[in-house]
C-alpha cells in the first residue's frame, strides 16, 4: 500500500515535524521503501508468541512512593530557550 | 619508551604508578595529538583545560599512593552522554547549546575512578547511523585509508568519533553506545576493540535515549584487557535506571586467563549471508581455526530468525525513537524555531533541528505506532523479537559463546550508500540480533582486507557472562596478532 501525500502529511503532523507539501512525495517514497522491506516479517508465523516487552529477565523494583528530588528550578530552567519569572515561556496558547 | 599516546590503558596505568611520567604529561601529549588531528573531525567539543585540571588532581593523588582504577588516564566520551556543564549535542542541531545540569551515571563512575576527560566525540545524529555521516557536526574521517588510495573512508557508526579517536591515538580509550552495532561496527572499521555488555549491565541514566530497550554503553579500546578495565568501572547496578541489573560485577580483567580449553563455540550457519565477500568468510574460518587450536570446540548452530532481525529492528528502534525524541519540542532546552502557535513552534523546531535520517526514523516510528498499524507492524515485530531471543536461548543450551564476523565489509568511502538507507542498514546485519536479544558482544580486530583495511570478528556471550566472552576475545586477539596501525596517527609530540 503506497503512502499517499495525505497519509504522509498526517504522520508528519502526528510527529510534529513540519513537512512542506513539495517534500511529501519524496518522503512518502522513502518511507514506502522501508515499509515494503519490513513487510517480509509477515512470512514469520507468530501465532501464540507473546510480544517481548522487556529483554531484561527481571521484575521491576518497587520503591517507596516518596519525593526524593526537587528544589532545582534554576538548574531545570538553565537551558531554556526562553524563560520568565521562573517559568518556561511558549507562544500564546489561549486566545 | 613508546610515545605516551601509543600506550595501552594498562601500560599507562603502570607508568603512572611507577612515576615514569605524570598524568599532566600524559594528558598534554593527548591534547597535542587531538589538536593535530582536527581534520579527522573526531571531537565535537575538546575540553583541554578541564582535562589538565583533572590530571593535576590525579597527580596529587598518585603522589600519595592513592587514586582509582583509572587514575590519571585520559579518555574521550561519545557526545551522547550527559556531562555536567559541558556541551552535550547528540550530534544534533536540536540540542544547540545544551549544557546538562547533571552527569550520566557511567561518566560519573569513570571520573570517580580518576579518568581524565579529553572531550566529547562526534557521532551519528542521536546515534542513528552506521557511518557517522548523519552528524550535524559533519562526517568523521577514518584514520585508516587504503595504502596508496586517496579516498577518505567512514569510521563506521554511530560511535564513529570514539572509534577514530581510539585508533588514531587521540585518547587511551573512549566510550560509545550500541543500539544495533554502534560500538562493534565502528570498532571493526577502525581496527580496535569495541564491547557492548549485556543489556542492564551499564546504567542508561544520563545517556541521550535512542531506543531504550536496545541501548547499552560500552568501551572502545586498543586491546581486550583495556576493555575489561573500562567495563570494571562502567558496569554496575544503578537505582536511577529501572532496567539496570542488580547483579554483582565480576573482575573482568581477572577473567582473561587465556584458557578456553573445552569451551563450545557456536558457529551460526545463517550468518553466511548472500553476497558475503570471500575475505570475510575466510577471516571467519581463520577465527574458528584459532579457537580450535586453543582447545575450544566449534559447534554448528542455527539461528533461524537471523534474516528477520534487521527488519524487526527497523520497526522497534524507530518506534522507540519516535517516543524518546518527542521531548525535543523547543520549549525547555536546545534549539527553538519560532512559530505563530505552540504547534507551529514544535513543528518548525523539529523540522529544522532534526536531520534527514532522524526525521525519517521518527516518521517511520510514528507510523508503525499509529492507530490501525500498531498490531501489524509494532506488535508483530515484538513477537518476532521474542522468537529471536528464543533462538539464542536455544543455542546457548549447547554452546558457551558464538563467533561471527562483525560486519559484512570493511570501511567504505565517505558518501557511499547515502542514497540507499537499506544498503546502509545492512552494515548491522551481524550485530543487530545481539541487541534484540539483549546479549553481550565484542568486536576484536582480526585481520586486514585485500585493500589493507581492518576487519573484525565478533564474540557473542550469554547474558551477563561477559567474562567468558572477554576470555575468548583475548585468545582471538593473541592468535590474530593484529599489530597494523592506521595510516594517520595523531602523534604530535
Amino acid at each position: 500500500m503506497p503512502l499517499d501525500n495525505a497519509t504522509v502529511a498526517k504522520i508528519a503532523t502526528l510527529a510534529r515535524i513540519s513537512l512542506p507539501e513539495s517534500e511529501r512525495a519524496a518522503m512518502g517514497a522513502e518511507l514506502d521503501t522501508i515499509l515494503h522491506w519490513v513487510e517480509q516479517l509477515g512470512e514469520v508465523n507468530t501465532d501464540g508468541v507473546e510480544p517481548m516487552t522487556s529483554v531484561a529477565h527481571m521484575t521491576l523494583a518497587m520503591r517507596d512512593d516518596v519525593v526524593t528530588d526537587g528544589g532545582q528550578a534554576d538548574a531545570i530552567l538553565l537551558n531554556a530557550p526562553n524563560r520568565a519569572h521562573g517559568f518556561f515561556t511558549v507562544p500564546k496558547v489561549v486566545e | 619508551m613508546a610515545a605516551l599516546t601509543d600506550l595501552t590503558l594498562a601500560s599507562a596505568r603502570d607508568g603512572l604508578q611507577s612515576r615514569e611520567f605524570s598524568a599532566v604529561e600524559l594528558t598534554r601529549a593527548h591534547i597535542a595529538a587531538i589538536e593535530a588531528a582536527r581534520p579527522l573531525n573526531a571531537f565535537i567539543t575538546e575540553t583541554p583545560e578541564h582535562a589538565l585540571a583533572q590530571a593535576a588532581v590525579s597527580d596529587a593523588k598518585l603522589a600519595k599512593g592513592a587514586g582509582g582504577a583509572l587514575e590519571g588516564l585520559p579518555i574521550g566520551i561519545k557526545d551522547l552522554f550527559c556531562t555536567k556543564g559541558i556541551l552535550t549535542t547528540a550530534g544534533s542541531h536540536i540540542l544547540d547549546g545544551f549544557k546538562p545540569p547533571y552527569e550520566s551515571t557511567v561518566t560519573a563512575k569513570l571520573w570517580d575512578a580518576g579518568a581524565v576527560c579529553l572531550g566529547k566525540l562526534n557521532l551519528d545524529e542521536f546515534a542513528m547511523g552506521s557511518s557517522n555521516m548523519t552528524s550535524y557536526y559533519g562526517p568523521v574521517i577514518n584514520p585508516w585509508s587504503q595504502p596508496g588510495g586517496n579516498r577518505k573512508l567512514v569510521p563506521g557508526g554511530s560511535s564513529g568519533g570514539s572509534a577514530a579517536a581510539t585508533a588514531a591515538r587521540l585518547a587511551l580509550a573512549t566510550i560509545g553506545t550500541d543500539t544495533g552495532g554502534s560500538i562493534r561496527q565502528p570498532a571493526g572499521f577502525c581496527g580496535i576493540v569495541g564491547a557492548k555488555p549485556t543489556y542492564g549491565r551499564c546504567s542508561r541514566w544520563g545517556i541521550v535515549a535512542f531506543a531504550s530497550s536496545l541501548d547499552q554503553a560500552g568501551p572502545m579500546t586498543r586491546n581486550v584487557r583495556d576493555a575489561a578495565l573500562m567495563l570494571n568501572v562502567m558496569c554496575g547496578h544503578d537505582p536511577k535506571d529501572s532496567t539496570s541489573a542488580p547483579i554483582p560485577v565480576p573482575d573482568f580483567e581477572a577473567a582473561l586467563t587465556g584458557d578456553i580449553r573445552g569451551l563450545r563455540i557456536g558457529i551460526p550457519r545463517e550468518y553466511r549471508v548472500d553476497n558475503m565477500p570471500a575475505e570475510i568468510d575466510a577471516l571467519w574460518q581463520r577465527g574458528i581455526d584459532w579457537l580450535k587450536a586453543a582447545g575450544a570446540e566449534p559447534v554448528d548452530i542455527s539461528l533461524k530468525l537471523t534474516k528477520y532481525a534487521l527488519p524487526t529492528y527497523y520497526i522497534i528502534a524507530p518506534a522507540e525513537a519516535s517516543s524518546n525524541l518527542a521531548r525535543y519540542d523547543g520549549a525547555r532546552f536546545g534549539l527553538r524555531v519560532p512559530g505563530g502557535s505552540l504547534s507551529e513552534m514544535y513543528e518548525n523546531t523539529r523540522a529544522e533541528g532534526f536531520g534527514a535520517e532522524v526525521r525519517r526514523r521518527v516518521l517511520i516510528g510514528t507510523y508503525v505506532l499509529s492507530h490501525g498499524y500498531y498490531d501489524a507492524y509494532y506488535l508483530k515485530a515484538q513477537r518476532i523479537r521474542t522468537l529471536i531471543a528464543r533462538d539464542f536461548d536455544e543455542a546457548f543450551r549447547t554452546v558457551d559463546a558464538i563467533l561471527t564476523p562483525t560486519a559484512p565489509s570493511a570501511a567504505f568511502a565517505i558518501g557511499e550508500k547515502m542514497d540507499d538507507p537499506l544498503a546502509m542498514y545492512l552494515n548491522d546485519v551481524f550485530t543487530v540480533p545481539v541487541n534484540l536479544a539483549g546479549l553481550p558482544g565484542i568486536s576484536v580486530p582480526a585481520g586486514l582486507s585485500a585493500d589493507g583495511l581492518p576487519l573484525g570478528l565478533q564474540v557473542i556471550g550469554r547474558a551477563f557472562d561477559e567474562a567468558t566472552m572477554l576470555r575468548i576475545a583475548g585468545v582471538l586477539e593473541t592468535a590474530a596478532g593484529f599489530v597494523a596501525k592506521p595510516a594517520y596517527l595523531g602523534e604530535a609530540a
